[in-house]
């Protein structure tokens, strides 16, 4: 016989909403998406879920699962405590449209103002593995947002004015570290971005369904750089002395 | 139970900060012939053999007086040194995680709810002054060399020409192990020794870099790993030197 169990679903738009109770007959091997499906299916056909490919690759399925950010075709039911319903919720740190769908089209906004790809004049386009491998790292980026929502300088502090948030300092890392992009970003990093609002607690490393060690390997690195042009009282002395080009991506 | 890391790492540091404070001010027992507690390396001025410059410095004020009250603090060696190894962790990136979390819950845990509204993150003063680690890293290396060398030292108990393995020697070259595992795990260091290049095949020395800079990678990804235990193992070095210098223990012999 099959088990069923409780999901409590928010169900509302921007004028208010509540959590509902939907008892949902669960199999082996399902993941939270399914049942939002099984709901969708047998009592809330009106009830909006964002999701396409089920396969955690697409990244539109992110919501709260009992108060973590996550991507539900990626969450087992039986990776949740059985004894109480599993709470669904969408993510708290973007507009809410309806049910479980959030208006997250202000990342797409920052994206656009981050200066795509530029190549260095002259560049020789052969690659060593070496350095195909750090940035490789942050092309498994699915935009599934999950690391903005959970960013608390987003989340509490509603920084978005100033602060591009973790999946952009993703990106802003991915070109920086670019040995082909000619451009000097550092600036806009620290000025634009709000690179110095981060203050690493690694939440968006911990919910980042690509693993991408987002904290380690791009914020820390960034800050890193920042020191090196902004905060380095050597390293500006030296470079007041002996030229910008010294000790300083080429410009 | 997203509230049970933040407080194990609370009381962790807690315990450790109360200690080393409170092993900091006796200013006494933290040698014992070839071993010196790691609180009290490099002892620049003491009263053991350990000091490098000499006995305890005359210009060390008899009385501190703050808001009007005479505070009568008797010299410790700890007091000179102690400013580094807390710079380097106060400072460290993963340190920076744990505090921000356990004490000032900014934020406690991942999408947990905080009491505070204003936030400034680490754009103004005083935080902004985290961006100076790599200068505590620098010293760290430093002393990374003294307590190497005082692990070494150890194993000279019944004299320089005498190598004899007490529990101590042991102690005292793992604390000198763990720090390093630690220290060279740095993020600053990673990114110091190759992390800022955005290439790392166009010259020989940016291959050798790559090299390093994996070397550190392999260290970083476990930084929080060696960053406890090099801290638990700090504290049980200068407890151990503490209790064998106190007589409370003997230094047992190895080989």
């Amino acid at each position: 016989m099959a088990e069923t169990r409780e999901f409590q679903v928010f169900r509302g738009d921007r004028s208010g909403g509540k959590m509902e109770t939907y008892p949902v007959e669960v199999t082996p091997g399902m993941v939270v998406l399914d049942a939002m499906h099984r709901i969708q299916a047998t009592a809330a056909p009106d009830m909006a879920v964002r999701w396409n490919c089920k396969a955690a690759k697409c990244g539109s399925c992110s919501a709260e699962v009992n108060g973590k950010p996550k991507l539900m075709c990626k969450t087992r039911l039986d990776a949740l405590p059985a004894d109480r319903p599993v709470e669904v919720r969408p993510l708290r740190t973007f507009p809410l449209i309806r049910d479980l769908v959030t208006d997250v089209s202000w990342n797409y906004e920052v994206n656009k103002k981050i200066p795509p790809f530029t190549p260095k004049p002259g560049a020789v386009w052969r690659w060593k593995q070496e350095d195909v491998d750090r940035v490789q790292e942050f092309r498994k980026c699915i935009e599934c947002f999950l690391c903005q929502t959970v960013c608390h300088v987003l989340r509490d502090h509603q920084k978005q004015p100033v602060f591009n948030g973790p999946r952009f300092f993703v990106r802003l890392a991915s070109l920086e570290m670019h040995p082909m992009d000619g451009l000097d970003r550092l600036e806009q990093i620290k000025e634009k971005s709000g690179l110095g609002y981060c203050n690493i607690t690694k939440c968006c490393t911990e919910v980042c369904p690509e693993d991408i060690r987002i904290t380690d390997n791009a914020i820390i690195p960034l800050k890193e750089r920042v020191v090196d042009r902004f905060y380095d009282p050597i390293r500006v002395l030296f470079r007041k002395i002996f030229g910008s080009a010294s000790l300083t991506k080429p410009e | 139970m997203w509230w049970l890391e933040p407080l194990a790492v609370a009381l962790g540091l807690s315990a450790f900060g109360i200690y080393s404070f409170w092993a900091a001010l006796q200013g006494d027992h933290y040698a014992w012939g070839p071993y010196l507690s790691p609180f009290y390396s490099p002892e620049l001025f003491g009263n053991s053999s350990h000091a490098l410059f000499g006995p305890p410095p005359s210009w060390w004020p008899a009385a501190f007086s703050m808001f009007g009250v005479e505070l009568h603090i008797p010299f410790s060696p700890a007091f000179l040194i102690l400013w580094a190894p807390l710079g380097f962790r106060g400072t460290c990136y993963y340190y920076r995680k744990a505090y921000y979390r356990s004490f000032f819950q900014n934020p406690t845990a991942c999408a947990v709810g905080k009491p505070w509204k204003s936030y400034c993150g680490e754009t103004a003063f005083p935080l902004i002054l985290q961006n100076i680690h790599r200068y505590f890293l620098y010293v760290a290396i430093v002393f990374i060399a003294f307590l190497t060398y005082d692990g070494l030292k150890a194993f000279t108990r019944e004299g320089p020409k005498d190598y004899v393995a007490g529990l101590g020697s042991v102690v005292l070259l793992l604390n000198a192990f763990f720090l390093a595992m630690y220290t060279f795990g740095c993020h600053s260091l990673r990114h110091l020794v190759g992390g800022h290049l955005d290439s790392f095949s166009d010259s020989a020395s940016s291959c050798t870099r790559h090299k390093i800079w994996s070397g550190v990678t392999c260290l970083n990804e476990r930084h929080m790993m060696w960053a406890w235990i090099s801290l638990f193992w700090v504290g049980f070095s200068d407890v151990y030197v503490r209790l064998v210098s106190m007589g409370r223990i003997a230094d047992l012999r190895i080989f």
